[in-house]
């Protein structure tokens, strides 16, 4: 059975958002734009400023300047209780007095919804998170993953145009997560509401996300969607939180880009002058089987430090002439098993052009 | 038997002897520390308790008789005792809801700072003697008292207001000294509930008075249960403040016991008072503990 429970789904428009506690401004003029039946994530690690976003957007927390529209209407002084937006928290509140059946209908109950017709949705609800035949549960008769259940069921019965995650996924272990997320998401293209997601989890973000706004210090550092957020980041801390990263400091003159006395094939175009961090990620590092140049790949002279044997891949950690360390990660293919190099000798690394990314080394 | 099982038998049996005997050692260890406090309760408790009831089924000539609890039934002033005894814990626990409700919500709201500022002031009062506030009361209601004479200067009232020496006087004396047994717990019990639960309510669509109503209250009613237990159970035993405040109008369970013992010295009769009292406690103990219990465990119906 399909459901659609969002028949329209609004975007949300937020603009100029100032939020300060005493003298510590929190967030600083942000921005943000998410589409109709968009997953945004909101990315970033603690004291990012992302928790306090969403509670700005639940109406839990009063902003000292800003607005926010949803659709067309303003709601930032809205009281939480109208702005008819659902939301999953961190410890799920489920209200431990009542039942399973009582929390899922208790956004129902607040809006008149007629009984028969409450004891309908709350089993469809039921039936769209899988937990049939569990409405007569105690909340504490729950195991962590089926709480989680009946707060998102609890958070999308009333049929809200935007649902909003704070970190929902954080109390469960690794492989309940993991298998959760996959839920989530699919949940989401069922469902097609507004969803805005906090984590602070890269991965996560990336495996649930069409978009991922990465928060540093009160800002969006930058919004993308994932694979281009991986791929061209715009900044070192956006390429230092996703995904790991080699920094490679390169200096740009007369319109290409330089390491140490070695030309550096990009890509894109050099940007003028001045000193820049070159991005390479582990996985864009090959094992070169020669030192010979070819064109559009980029060689790099470096010993081995260790080499590290993790099953389906290995990491090779290994210093460039400079000293600087590099890693480097790949898939254990026989062609590379066999000729795996050994701790303190000398190899050459390919990286190629267009896997270089360069960002201001502020 | 099989050499199989013979087998498990001996593989389970290794070191199981030592093993026992080390569980031995230790609960005979548990029991030797327990002994003295043991000992204590027996001494203090058990012991007279059981004296009590066992003197109050004497008569004043020395022989065993029901006579002691006869009069229970037979004597109207011991039924207007008991009435009295009841109205009156009755009054003050609902005084006490009343008041400490309304006081335990703001500490459960206020910054940790200045609730525990505000919380000194609760608990100061529960340092000092009850008979010294007691007294203070008396000197503020009585008929030329503190409340009354302002009162008549400012030309509310002609008549001064009888508010010490009747029911009056005994409900606000011990209304202000049981307050703080009803705020103390109720007040823990408030500040257990997750603001997230609040929040969760306001953000399903129930504003604030419907979100109190349907979670803080319901989640609160544990906290306000053992406090009303408690200070019910103290107003059935109270003595000091009706004995000063009640101006001899109000004849309460205990201090029925005291003229019984000290001014008639009936033994027994003032025995098989305080046994009654005790048994009356205990039922209603174990009737709230099944109305409220329930209530504050059971799952939420929607009426």
């Amino acid at each position: 059975m399909i459901l659609s429970i969002a028949p329209s789904a609004l975007p949300i428009s937020m603009r100029r958002i100032e939020k300060r506690f005493g003298s510590v401004a929190v967030l600083r003029d942000l921005h943000l734009d998410v589409e109709a039946g968009e997953f945004l994530t909101l990315l970033g690690p603690s004291g990012s400023g992302k928790t306090t976003l969403l509670m700005i957007l639940a109406g839990f927390v009063r902003a000292n300047a800003g607005s926010i529209k949803v659709g067309n209407d303003e709601i930032i002084t809205t009281p939480p209780h109208k702005r008819n937006i659902g939301m999953v928290f961190q410890n799920y509140a489920l209200f431990p007095h009542m039942n399973v059946f009582h929390n899922i209908a208790f956004p129902l109950k607040q809006r008149g919804v007629a009984s028969a017709e409450t004891a309908e949705r709350v089993e469809k609800a039921l039936d769209l998170v899988k937990l049939q035949g569990l409405s007569e549960r105690r909340v504490n008769q729950l195991s962590g993953g089926q709480r989680q259940r009946v707060a998102l069921a609890r958070a999308i019965v009333f049929e809200p145009r935007i649902v909003l995650m704070d970190e929902p996924l954080s109390a469960l272990d690794k492989g309940l997560r993991e298998h959760m997320q996959i839920e989530l998401r699919s949940l989401h293209r069922r469902l097609g509401m507004t969803t805005v997601y906090v984590t602070h989890d890269q991965r996560e973000a990336i495996t649930m996300s069409d978009r991922i706004a990465v928060m540093n210090g009160g800002r969006i550092e930058q919004l993308d969607r994932p694979e281009t957020l991986y791929a061209t980041p715009q900044t070192r801390f956006v390429a230092g939180f996703i995904g790991e990263s080699n920094f490679i400091p390169v200096e740009c003159r007369n319109g290409s880009v330089w390491y140490e006395d070695r030309r550096i094939h990009t890509a894109a175009p050099a940007p003028a002058s001045g000193q820049h961090l070159m991005v390479v990620r582990p996985e864009k590092l090959r094992l070169l089987a020669n030192a010979e140049p070819q064109s559009g790949v980029n060689v790099l002279n470096a010993t081995v430090g260790d080499i590290i044997y993790q099953g389906d891949s290995f990491v090779c950690y290994a210093a460039l002439r400079d000293g600087l360390q590099l890693t480097l990660r790949d898939y254990c293919r026989s062609d590379v098993l066999g000729r795996m190099p050994a701790p303190g000798q000398p190899i050459s690394l390919g990286l190629d052009a267009q896997d270089t990314v360069l960002v201001a080394s502020d | 038997m099989s050499a199989q099982s013979a087998f498990h038998a001996s593989a389970g049996d290794l070191n199981a002897q030592s093993l026992r005997a080390d569980a031995r050692r230790e609960s005979l260890r548990l029991l030797a520390l327990l002994s003295p406090s043991l000992f204590l309760v027996f001494a203090i408790i058990i012991v007279p308790i059981g004296w009590l009831f066992w003197l109050s089924l004497f008569d004043e000539a020395g022989f065993l008789s029901t006579a002691n609890y006869a009069r229970f039934f037979e004597q109207a002033s011991y039924i207007k005792t008991f009435v009295t005894t009841f109205k009156v814990a009755f009054i003050v626990t609902g005084a006490c809801v009343l008041l400490g409700y309304p006081l335990a919500y703001m500490l459960s709201q206020l910054p940790r700072r200045a609730a525990s500022i505000c919380l000194i002031f609760v608990i100061l009062p529960f340092w000092t003697s009850v008979l010294v506030r007691t007294y203070a009361w008396l000197v503020i209601l009585q008929r030329k008292g503190l409340i009354n004479s302002w009162l008549i200067d400012l030309g509310v009232i002609s008549q001064p207001l009888s508010l010490a020496n009747n029911l009056s006087g005994v409900v606000i004396g011990m209304t202000h000294i049981l307050l703080p047994f009803l705020v103390l717990p109720l007040y823990a019990s408030m500040k257990t509930i997750d603001g997230d639960c609040l929040r969760a309510g306001m953000n399903l669509g129930a504003g604030p008075v419907a979100t109190f109503r349907q979670i803080f209250f319901p989640l609160s009613l544990p906290g306000l249960a053992s406090g009303v237990v408690i200070v019910f159970v103290l107003c059935l035993g109270f003595f000091v403040t009706p004995a000063l405040m009640g101006g001899g109008k109000v004849i309460m369970w205990a201090m029925r016991m005291e003229q019984t013992t000290s001014l008639y010295s009936n033994w027994g009769a003032g025995a098989a008072l305080g046994v009654v009292l005790l048994v009356v406690t205990l039922a209603l103990l174990g009737l709230f503990q099944w109305l409220l219990g329930a209530r504050a465990t059971g799952v939420w119906s929607s009426r």
